[in-house]
């Protein structure tokens, strides 16, 4: 299969497997976080920590949209399909997240309409086809599904559908990086940059972290060799001293992200003033809303939206595992409490979420490893 | 509930409501059919439901399936499928051309499964509370010669056998739904798995240890009951498993994994590693067994899980699903 086979050949990441080893050095200790929750998944699915040194601690960043969504705003879009009049639209990622009354699946289970569907064009769809009710889109999602979101809305206005609205939880990336860059307990030699989110906003807004943070950023690909490209280009900036953005995935990302897709945004969006991020807090100018010109559209405009807070469970960490602070396993609830069967934070949840991933592919064969060292 | 879609949930709903009330000292490991004695005459016997939407997908429909799903219950089960019951549950205002579309669906199917269609029973419950149609049907049938299924036989060494491609149905029944703006040329993988497990067994039945159909819930979890109830490892190359290229592409744009995705007409084997050629060129000579392979071998450890190694060397562990596969998007 094109585009997969030859960036798994096992042949060639040995070979790349093999370059980063010749490239560390010994005697340090690196920390790379990859800020998408694409990556984390690849790195779990792909076992590609058994390809990279010791001394190579890849840390998961706060790049998963569902994991960073605070559990109010969940239950905020949950509140409108108590009315057996709306239908719920989400995308398959959110309909296991917990809300403070269950996840968008139980409320299913307990009779809300609510259905998955693979783009907000696809919400807009039943729309048309069910003009007597009204379609709710639950939009997440960096830069890139935003794009999506909006083009759907200017579809909606152009038509005249008034049974749809978007009730949007869209994020910036950048903003994100910012918060975790600022964060006194952290320490990160270099990042891999999210690539779907790239082939949007393309690589310059990367260029501050190099300049300011003194940091090298290279925008990677989803296949195991290209992260262990991406992880080769980085260690060579490092042993140069260098520290620039590079586009290791320059089959999909151009350097200056995409314009059409940017315009649609702009269009549509504005910059919230500040936006709450389960783990990382208020973060200022780090989420979208939609312009008033779109009230019409705007599930929280149009409806009563209670606006809730709920603070995560006092017990779990997951702020600490979003942040790097923490490896998923070192929080308290982890495999106790916390499990993907009974996700408690929505990192269990998603399996681009840093706890679930680590709980299916790696903390049994943790566990198993101390129970053979140990017999 | 998350507990109808095989997997994890599925199996604590058995272990931890239906054994304990209806079968308190279960004589048996859980396996796809169990194994009773009337007369001194050893049955296998086994029932199963069938609920699925759309009625009828590329490659099969609802009566095929609950013919073939039944049947190849008992097939993994070492037994030869005789006789047939079938329940219709049904939704008033079924238009009447339907049903008999999947009568004719069944019975051709029995036809081919050479199994006779012995007793049957009809509900309807009113518009509204059943989804169309829902088909029970429960199987009894005779052990094959030689054979013997169980999973505490399972050794070290013991090599894993896949008799075709995996993830057809289910991503057949994904793009049937029509929620998706793709398509693919996939069918379903539906049929009687009777012929192959018999092929099989005529050279190594000795040598077959255990077997079972990966229905919902994928291979990851036929192979993780697997090493649960032989308290070993089950190590799967993942180069060696057969995946159609438009099952691949559907999973890797979904973020689903093929492992995880149901099958209607394939069959896991452990066979002793000295049974194990011979097995699988029984398999590759029959009809419809051209694609199967040896994915894997029975290790010790990591005991009680099933591990996934790469061409390049790297593993991952899998584990059964939980809930439905859902698709990633964001």
């Amino acid at each position: 299969m094109r585009f997969v086979d030859e960036f798994r050949d096992p042949e060639i990441i040995t070979k790349a497997a093999a370059e980063v080893h010749r490239l560390v050095d010994p005697g340090r200790h690196y920390r790379f976080m990859e800020v998408c929750g694409g990556h984390t998944h690849a790195i779990y699915r792909f076992g590609l920590k058994d390809l990279l040194p010791e001394n190579i601690e890849l840390i998961h960043g706060p790049g998963c949209p569902v994991c960073v969504l605070p559990m109010g705003r969940i239950d905020d879009g949950l509140s409108l399909c108590q009315d057996s009049n709306v239908i719920f639209t989400a995308f398959g990622d959110m309909m296991r997240v917990p809300g403070t009354h269950g996840s968008p699946l139980e409320h299913k289970a307990r009779g809300a309409d609510v259905r998955i569907v693979y783009s907000p064009s696809d919400a807009l769809n039943l729309a048309r086809a069910n003009p007597d009710r009204h379609v709710m889109f639950f939009a997440i999602g960096f830069e890139t599904t935003a794009p999506s979101t909006a083009l759907t809305l200017l579809r909606a206005r152009v038509e005249g559908i008034k049974n749809f609205s978007v009730f949007c939880n869209h994020v910036t990336i950048i903003p994100a990086i910012r918060a975790i860059l600022d964060s006194p307990d952290m320490r990160l030699d270099a990042f891999i940059g999210p690539g779907h989110v790239s082939t949007v906003i393309g690589c310059r807004p990367y260029e501050w972290i190099c300049r300011n943070e003194n940091k090298p950023i290279v925008v990677s690909g989803f296949e195991p060799l290209d992260m262990l490209q991406s992880i080769v280009m980085i260690l060579r900036q490092l042993n140069a001293g260098e520290a620039k953005v590079e586009n290791q995935y320059k089959r999909v990302v151009p350097w200056e992200g995409n314009r059409a897709a940017l315009r649609a945004m702009a269009e549509v969006f504005q910059l919230r003033p500040y936006f709450e991020w389960r783990g990382l807090g208020f973060i200022s100018q780090s989420a979208l809303r939609i312009r008033d010109e779109f009230a019409e559209w705007d599930a929280e405009q149009r409806f009563q939206v209670p606006g809730v807070r709920v603070t995560d469970p006092r017990a779990a960490q997951c702020g600490e595992v979003l942040k790097g602070v923490l490896k998923p396993h070192q929080c308290k609830l982890f495999g106790r409490e916390c499990t993907p069967e009974h996700p408690i934070g929505a990192l269990m949840v998603s399996t681009e979420g840093s706890c679930a991933a680590y709980h299916s592919y790696e903390h049994r064969k943790q566990l198993l490893t101390n129970i053979q060292t140990a017999a | 509930m998350a507990h109808g879609a095989g997997g994890k949930a599925s199996r604590k709903l058995v272990e931890g409501l239906f054994i304990p009330l209806l079968a308190p000292q279960p004589s048996q490991l859980l396996g796809d059919a169990a194994q009773v004695q009337i007369n001194g005459a050893p049955l296998a016997i086994t029932t199963d439901s069938f609920v699925v939407k759309p009625l009828r997908f590329p490659g099969g429909s609802i009566g095929e399936l609950a013919v073939n799903g039944t049947m190849n219950d008992l097939a993994v089960s070492g037994a030869r499928g005789e006789a047939l019951t079938v329940t219709f549950v049904l939704e008033e205002g079924l238009p009447t051309e339907l049903l008999e579309a999947e009568v004719r669906a069944m019975a051709a199917a029995a036809d081919r499964a050479g199994v006779a269609v012995v007793a049957g029973d009809t509900k309807v419950v009113e518009h509204g509370k059943a989804d169309k149609m829902y088909i029970t049907t429960t199987g009894i049938g005779e052990p094959l010669p030689g054979v013997k299924i169980d999973a505490r036989s399972v050794r070290p060494g013991d090599k894993v056998i896949l008799s075709g491609p995996i993830g057809d149905h289910g991503i057949t029944i994904l793009l049937a739904r029509g929620d998706l703006d793709f398509e693919a040329d996939l069918r379903s993988d539906t049929r009687c798995v009777l012929a192959l497990v018999e092929a099989m067994a005529k050279e190594a039945a000795p040598g077959i240890r255990w077997m079972r159909d990966p229905t919902r819930g994928g291979v990851a979890t036929s192979l993780n009951e697997l090493a649960r109830d032989c308290g070993l490892s089950i190590h799967v190359l993942e180069q060696e498993l057969p995946v159609r290229d438009e099952v691949r592409g559907a999973c890797e744009l979904l973020g689903l994994d093929p492992l995880h995705i149901a099958n209607e007409g394939q069959f896991l084997a452990v066979v002793a590693p000295e049974y194990a050629d011979a097995a699988l060129n029984a398999l590759t000579l029959a009809e419809g067994g051209e694609d199967a392979r040896i994915i894997g071998d029975v290790r010790e450890q990591p005991a009680g899980a099933v591990l996934v190694i790469t061409g390049y060397g790297a593993s991952r562990i899998v584990d059964m699903l939980v809930g439905d596969p859902l698709p990633r998007i964001c």
